[in-house]
């Protein structure tokens, strides 16, 4: 028998497979493909306090073995998460995360704790639908806050305590490839009183339409995601994990179970998958099997044998 | 995965494909479709040109790498097919107009079938593409090359007019539709957009629609929307 759980300050997860935020809604419409609840989990879309439009202009560009987005957090804001989606989220079976930004230090105080006040109401009322929050301070894509709060370590951890403070469900920060010192910032992360970290996300790019001698998108740069960032991903979620003793939760470019493996290998207890939700509309449980045959056929009976053994 | 019955080049760059299988769709729905591995990323969504018993035919336009790769299917190559997806055209009764530009013809054969009896106006930059094929449907067909095909239509003669091409086409339909609801005559224009994406079904907002209620997706609010719904920015 396989043991694929894994569980991070007590929410249990059935198997390494998280589906990352921004690339799959809020499960609904890939619910419609296959059972989402066969998930580990799911990091919900990106919200913000206020409900965001987003980026005009091109929002996505193909690159070698990558992507770049630019989608800038269009996003019902929290208000409109909790009373449209998460009547939905009540009905799943799987690790419930919310992924919550911010464009500055009071949204993300405001967002954490609307998202708390349905926690405990829920809670007396004997419901879940939210297990963690997922804190971003790494999205490339907006032009106040986001990446901002994840460049400098003191910026960061201005929100990592605000946000401590103002709920008691688990909280993972999400970290930028892009911060000046990701271990540093992982080590803040945990004196802080984060529950995780999760790494990484996009990496800033561009890329230029030179037969009209601009770059492609309105903001200039945008976020690269997909194969082409693995190396990186795994290289910083291997450093990271050697620094720090609260889980890490890994992700970037993930497209096979071995590429999984990979990153369990290098320290993450669990793993997230974006893009490739993309490439392969039912990724989530083509995973799910790929895992379980794979650690089948190399006589792994639990991940806890080979996490971080690398 | 399924198998690829025919590919044939209709004009420069423009192509049909036909894939074997037991598909369903409704008027301008659209499939993910890929015929490679991991690169390029993103599958490409092709509306439904028409289906039937034998399988699901698409017209493309090699405009990048993935069509380009498409180009080159053979019979009896494998293709991967995601769908359908979206919300089409609705079906409509009383007098219709198709509005075809260049490779937005593609949809309305479908709608052609389901509509037999509508006035149907395909306009191409170039060179006319599958036109025969529309003319045993059409009420009336009307045909231009190197014109503005919505110069021949007349908005206030018709109840329904379904409209897909390039973007300034649409965005001129939208206006007539306005005008002729100033001339007393407010005919249902629908539009068919054509947006990048990546997941085809709603999760990534990258083709979102700025339309007046706010924002939607046009993969799976659309591709085809109201024409006095769109807001159009450029």
């Amino acid at each position: 028998m396989i043991n694929l759980t894994a569980n991070i300050a007590g929410v249990h997860f059935k198997n390494p497979i998280v589906m990352a935020s921004g690339t799959f809604g809020f499960g609904r419409e890939y619910g419609k493909l296959y059972d989402v609840s066969m998930l580990g989990g799911i990091s919900g879309k990106g919200l913000t306090l206020n409900a965001k439009a987003g980026n005009p202009g091109v929002r996505v560009y193909e690159t070698a073995s990558g992507m770049l987005n630019s989608v800038g957090l269009e996003n019902p804001g929290v208000e409109g998460f909790l009373a449209k989606e998460l009547p939905y989220w009540e009905t799943l079976d799987t690790a419930r995360i919310v992924n919550l930004g911010g464009n500055t230090l009071h949204d993300y105080v405001l967002g954490a704790e609307l998202i708390q006040r349905d926690a405990e109401a829920r809670s007396l009322a004997g419901t879940t639908a939210v297990d963690m929050i997922e804190l971003n301070i790494s999205c490339p894509n907006v032009k106040e806050g986001g990446i901002a709060f994840g460049v400098k370590t003191p910026a960061a951890q201005e929100v990592v305590r605000a946000v401590r403070a103002a709920t008691k469900l688990p909280l993972a920060v999400k970290l930028s490839p892009n911060a000046e010192d990701i271990a540093e910032m992982a080590e803040m992360c945990q004196e802080e009183g984060a529950d995780a970290v999760s790494l990484i996300n996009t990496i800033s790019g561009m890329k230029i339409d030179v037969r009209r001698r601009r770059s492609v998108f309105n903001n200039l740069y945008a976020g690269l995601s997909g194969p082409a960032i693995k190396p990186v991903a795994l290289r910083m979620v291997h450093q990271v994990a050697k620094r720090v003793s609260i889980p890490v939760i890994g992700m970037g470019g993930i497209t096979s179970a071995t590429d999984i493996i990979e990153f369990i290998m290098a320290g993450a207890t669990v793993i997230q998958v974006g893009t490739y939700n993309f490439m392969n509309l039912r990724a989530g449980s083509t995973l799910v099997e790929e895992l379980q045959q794979f650690m089948l056929a190399e006589n792994i009976s639990s991940l806890d044998e080979i996490r971080g053994i690398v | 995965m399924a198998t690829v019955i025919t590919n044939e080049r209709l004009a420069d760059g423009v192509y049909h494909l036909r894939v074997e299988g037991n598909y369903g769709g409704e008027m301008g729905q659209f499939y993910m479709l890929r015929a490679w591995g991991a690169y390029p990323l993103l599958s490409r969504p092709l509306s439904i040109h028409q289906v039937n018993d034998d399988g699901v035919e698409f017209l493309y336009h090699v405009v990048g790498e993935g069509t380009e790769i498409f180009a080159g299917l053979t019979p009896g190559d494998n293709i991967d097919l995601e769908g359908p997806f979206g919300n089409g055209f609705p079906e409509v009764e009383g007098k219709v107009a198709l509005v075809g530009g260049g490779i937005g013809i593609a949809p309305l054969y479908y709608c052609a079938q389901k509509l037999p009896g509508s006035d149907i106006y395909l306009g191409f930059s170039r060179e006319a593409f599958r036109t025969e094929a529309f003319r045993p449907l059409a009420a009336e067909l009307t045909v231009n090359v190197g014109g503005l095909i919505l110069d021949s239509v007349d908005f206030t003669s018709y109840d329904h007019i379904f409209v897909c091409g390039p973007h300034p086409m649409l965005k001129a339909a939208q206006l007539k539709g306005f005008a002729a609801e100033t001339a007393g005559k407010k005919p249902g224009v629908y539009l068919s957009l054509e947006n990048r994406m990546a997941c085809g079904i709603g999760a990534c907002l990258v083709c979102s629609v700025s339309c007046r209620d706010g924002q939607r997706k046009a993969c799976a609010d659309g591709p085809v929307f109201l024409a006095e719904e769109v807001l159009f920015h450029d």
